[in-house]
C-alpha cells in the first residue's frame, strides 16, 4: 500500500515535471525570439535536467535568501547554454517575471549569459571549465563546515576539452567529494562540429568511474531517468563524486536547429519562434 | 633596532597562517604541490585545511575560489610565475570579477619573485606578474621588499576580505623596518630616504638591491619602497616625488610594459609634473645566461652598479 501510494505519488511528480519542461521549453524560445543574441540550441538541451533539478524536489533553495546557508549550490558552468534557467528563476521567485521580456535590453540584470549579480546564480559564468574547479571547492568547504548541502554542476560536452574541468575530475575522485554532482549535458554539438569529430571522449561515462567517480549515462530529454539519476546521487552510503552523464539534442524540438553541426550560432527570428511553439514538440 | 636578521619572507608568511590556523581561524591553504617547512607543520598539524591540488595552478585557483565563497580564507600557494601566468584566466574570471559582486578572500601567494630561481632560467624567472596582476580590478597586489613587510602582509590577507596577488621572495632576505616599525600598509609605500635630486623607486627584492647601492652613493638620495601596487595612496606618493629632479625606478621585471615604471610615469603624468623616469629593470629579452642573481642584475642592467650610474647620469643631466 505505501508502495502504491509512492509510485502514484512520484507518477503524479513526473506528470508535472513534464508539464513544467514543457513550459521552460516554450519560454527559452519566446526569450530567442525577443533576444536572439541568446544561444538558443544550447539552452534547449539542459530543460530537462534544469527542470528536474529546480522543481523535482532536487535543489534544496529559497528565493526569499538566496544566499541561505543551508541551500544546494547550483552552477551553470556552461553559462551560455542556461539561458533556460530565466523562466525558472522567474518562476519560482528569484527574479520577477516581467524581467523575462527585457533578456538582453538595456538596463536588464539578465544578460546573454547568467551571471553572479543575478539572485540564485553562484558564479561569474561564461568562460568555459571552471564550473566544476569551483564546485569542488565548495563541495571541500561543506564538508569541513559538516554541511549536509550538495552541489550540483552543469557542464557541456565541448567544454570536456577544457584541460581545467580534468583537473577538477581528478581532484573530486581522490578527494571523494560524495556531495558534489556533475551533470554532463552531452548534445554532441559543439560550435563547429560534431564532438566526437573533434575531440571524442566517448564513452564518458567510464573515463568518469576511472577517475573515481561514480557515473551513469541516461537520456536527457527522460524526464524519469533523469529525475531517477538525480535523485540517486543523494542516496546514503555513496562515497565517490556522483556524474549523470544526459544525453541530449542540442536543439530539440526545433527542426532547424536538431541534427544541425553548427546550429550552436543558430539564431531564430520571431516567425520561426512562433512556428517552433506552435508545432509538435 | 637590533642587528637586522635574515629570513625567508614565504617562512614568515606561512608561520602567520600557521598561527592562525591554531587560533582557530577559518583558513584553508591550497597548493600546486609545493611546499616549505612550515607547510610541512601546517599540512601534519592541519590536515583538513592543507589541500595540494597537484601540479594544477587553475584548479587551485578554483577550488580556493570555492572554499572563499563558502567564507574560508583561502591561499593559493605556489611558484609566482606559474601561480599567475598558468592560471590567469581563473584569477581574472573567479577572482577580479567575481570579487566585484561579493566579499572574496582568496590569496594568491606566489613564491620566487623576479629572478628569485635565477638559476633555473627563464622559465623560471617571474618578470611578468606585476603587469599582470595591477591590470586586474578588484585585486590587492603586495611586494614587500623583506620579511617584516610580508608578515604584515600575512596579517593583512586574514584581516582583507578581497582577493590578493602577494609576491614573495625564495631566499632569505634582510629586514629593512624594526618589526615595531610604523609602516601604513594602506599607502602603498614608504619613504625610506629623503634628500638630493634623485628619488630612487624600487619594490620587492631591489629593495634590498637599492639600499646596498645608495649605501656607496656619494650624495644624498630619496629612496622609497613601493611594497604596494594596490592599495597605493597616489596624490601621497605623488606629494614625495614632486620634490626630486629625476626618478630612478627599479624592478626585477619587464619595463616600459606596465610595471613599477608605468605607474610612476603615470602618476608624475596625472600630476602634471614633467619629471624625467629612468627605468632599470629587463628590456623586452628573456635571460637565458646562466649565472647567480647578481650576475643576472648585472647582465640586465639593473645591479648596485647600474643604479649608482643612473644616479650619476640622472644628477648630471
Amino acid at each position: 500500500m505505501a508502495n502504491e501510494s509512492k509510485q502514484t505519488a512520484d507518477a503524479a511528480l513526473l506528470g508535472r515535471l513534464k508539464e513544467k519542461a514543457a513550459w521552460v521549453w516554450r519560454e527559452t524560445l519566446k526569450i530567442h525570439g525577443t533576444a536572439p543574441e541568446t544561444r538558443v540550441a544550447s539552452s534547449l538541451s539542459p530543460v530537462e535536467i534544469l527542470t528536474t533539478l529546480y522543481y523535482g524536489n532536487v535543489l534544496r533553495f529559497d528565493p526569499r535568501n538566496p544566499q541561505w546557508e543551508g541551500r544546494d549550490r547550483f552552477i551553470a558552468s556552461k553559462g551560455h547554454g542556461c539561458v533556460s534557467i530565466y523562466p525558472i528563476l522567474a518562476d519560482v521567485g528569484f527574479i520577477g517575471r516581467e524581467e523575462l521580456a527585457g533578456v538582453c535590453k538595456a538596463g536588464s540584470r539578465l544578460g546573454g549569459i547568467p551571471d553572479a549579480n543575478i539572485p540564485g546564480i553562484e558564479t561569474t559564468n561564461g568562460s568555459l571549465g571552471h564550473g566544476l574547479g569551483v564546485a569542488c571547492g565548495m563541495a571541500l568547504a561543506l564538508k569541513q563546515k559538516r554541511s549536509d548541502a550538495f552541489v550540483y554542476v552543469v557542464v557541456g560536452d565541448g567544454e570536456l576539452c577544457e584541460g581545467s574541468v580534468w583537473e577538477a575530475v581528478m581532484f573530486a575522485g581522490q578527494q571523494g567529494l560524495n556531495n558534489l554532482v556533475l551533470i554532463a549535458d552531452c548534445n554532441g554539438v559543439a560550435m563547429l562540429d560534431y564532438c566526437r569529430n573533434i575531440i571524442n571522449l566517448d564513452p564518458l561515462d567510464r573515463k568518469l568511474r576511472e577517475f573515481q567517480w561514480d557515473a551513469v549515462t541516461v537520456d536527457g530529454h527522460d524526464i524519469a531517468a533523469v529525475y531517477q539519476a538525480l535523485t540517486n546521487c543523494r542516496r546514503a552510503g555513496a562515497t565517490r563524486p556522483q556524474a549523470i552523464v544526459a544525453r541530449t539534442i542540442k536543439g530539440r524540438g526545433v527542426p532547424q536547429l536538431e541534427n544541425n553541426a553548427l546550429c550552436h550560432v543558430k539564431t531564430l527570428n520571431q516567425e520561426q519562434v512562433a512556428a517552433a511553439i506552435g508545432g509538435q514538440r | 633596532m637590533n642587528p637586522p636578521q635574515s629570513m625567508t619572507m614565504r617562512d614568515v608568511f606561512l608561520g602567520r597562517l600557521y598561527a592562525a590556523l591554531k587560533e582557530g581561524e577559518k583558513v584553508f591553504i591550497v597548493t600546486d604541490d609545493f611546499g616549505a617547512p612550515t607547510l610541512d607543520k601546517i599540512r601534519s598539524e592541519f590536515k583538513d585545511r592543507f589541500v595540494n591540488v597537484g601540479i594544477a595552478e587553475q584548479n587551485a585557483v578554483n577550488v580556493a575560489t570555492g572554499l572563499a565563497l563558502e567564507g574560508f580564507t583561502a591561499y593559493a600557494y605556489g611558484i609566482a610565475g606559474f601561480m599567475t601566468m598558468r592560471c590567469y584566466e581563473q584569477i581574472r574570471t573567479n577572482l577580479s570579477m567575481a570579487a566585484q559582486l561579493r566579499p572574496l578572500n582568496v590569496n594568491i601567494v606566489g613564491v620566487g619573485a623576479g629572478f628569485s630561481y635565477d638559476v633555473s632560467g627563464p622559465s623560471h624567472h617571474c618578470l611578468e606578474d606585476i603587469t599582470l596582476m595591477r591590470l586586474l580590478p578588484n585585486m590587492e597586489v603586495l611586494s614587500p621588499g623583506d620579511w617584516v613587510t610580508a608578515s604584515r602582509f600575512a596579517e593583512r590577507s586574514l584581516r582583507v576580505n578581497k582577493p590578493k596577488y602577494i609576491r614573495l621572495d625564495s631566499k632569505p632576505v634582510p629586514q629593512i623596518y624594526a618589526e615595531d616599525a610604523a609602516v601604513n600598509l594602506e599607502d602603498g609605500f614608504h619613504e625610506l630616504a629623503q634628500g638630493g635630486g634623485t628619488c630612487v623607486v624600487a619594490t620587492g627584492f631591489m629593495m634590498q638591491v637599492a639600499r646596498r647601492a645608495l649605501a656607496q652613493a656619494t650624495g644624498p638620495v630619496g629612496l622609497v619602497d613601493l611594497f604596494s601596487f594596490k592599495p597605493l595612496d597616489g596624490e601621497r606618493l605623488f606629494g614625495v616625488l614632486k620634490k626630486y629632479r629625476q626618478i630612478v625606478t627599479v624592478e626585477e621585471g619587464f619595463i616600459h610594459r606596465g610595471g613599477l615604471d608605468a605607474l610612476i610615469v603615470g602618476l608624475l603624468a596625472k600630476g602634471g609634473a614633467a619629471i624625467p623616469v629612468r627605468a632599470l629593470g629587463v628590456d623586452d629579452r628573456f635571460i637565458y645566461d646562466v649565472g647567480n642573481r647578481s650576475l643576472l642584475h648585472k647582465l640586465a642592467g639593473m645591479d648596485e652598479e647600474s643604479i649608482l650610474q643612473a644616479i650619476a647620469k640622472a644628477n648630471a643631466a
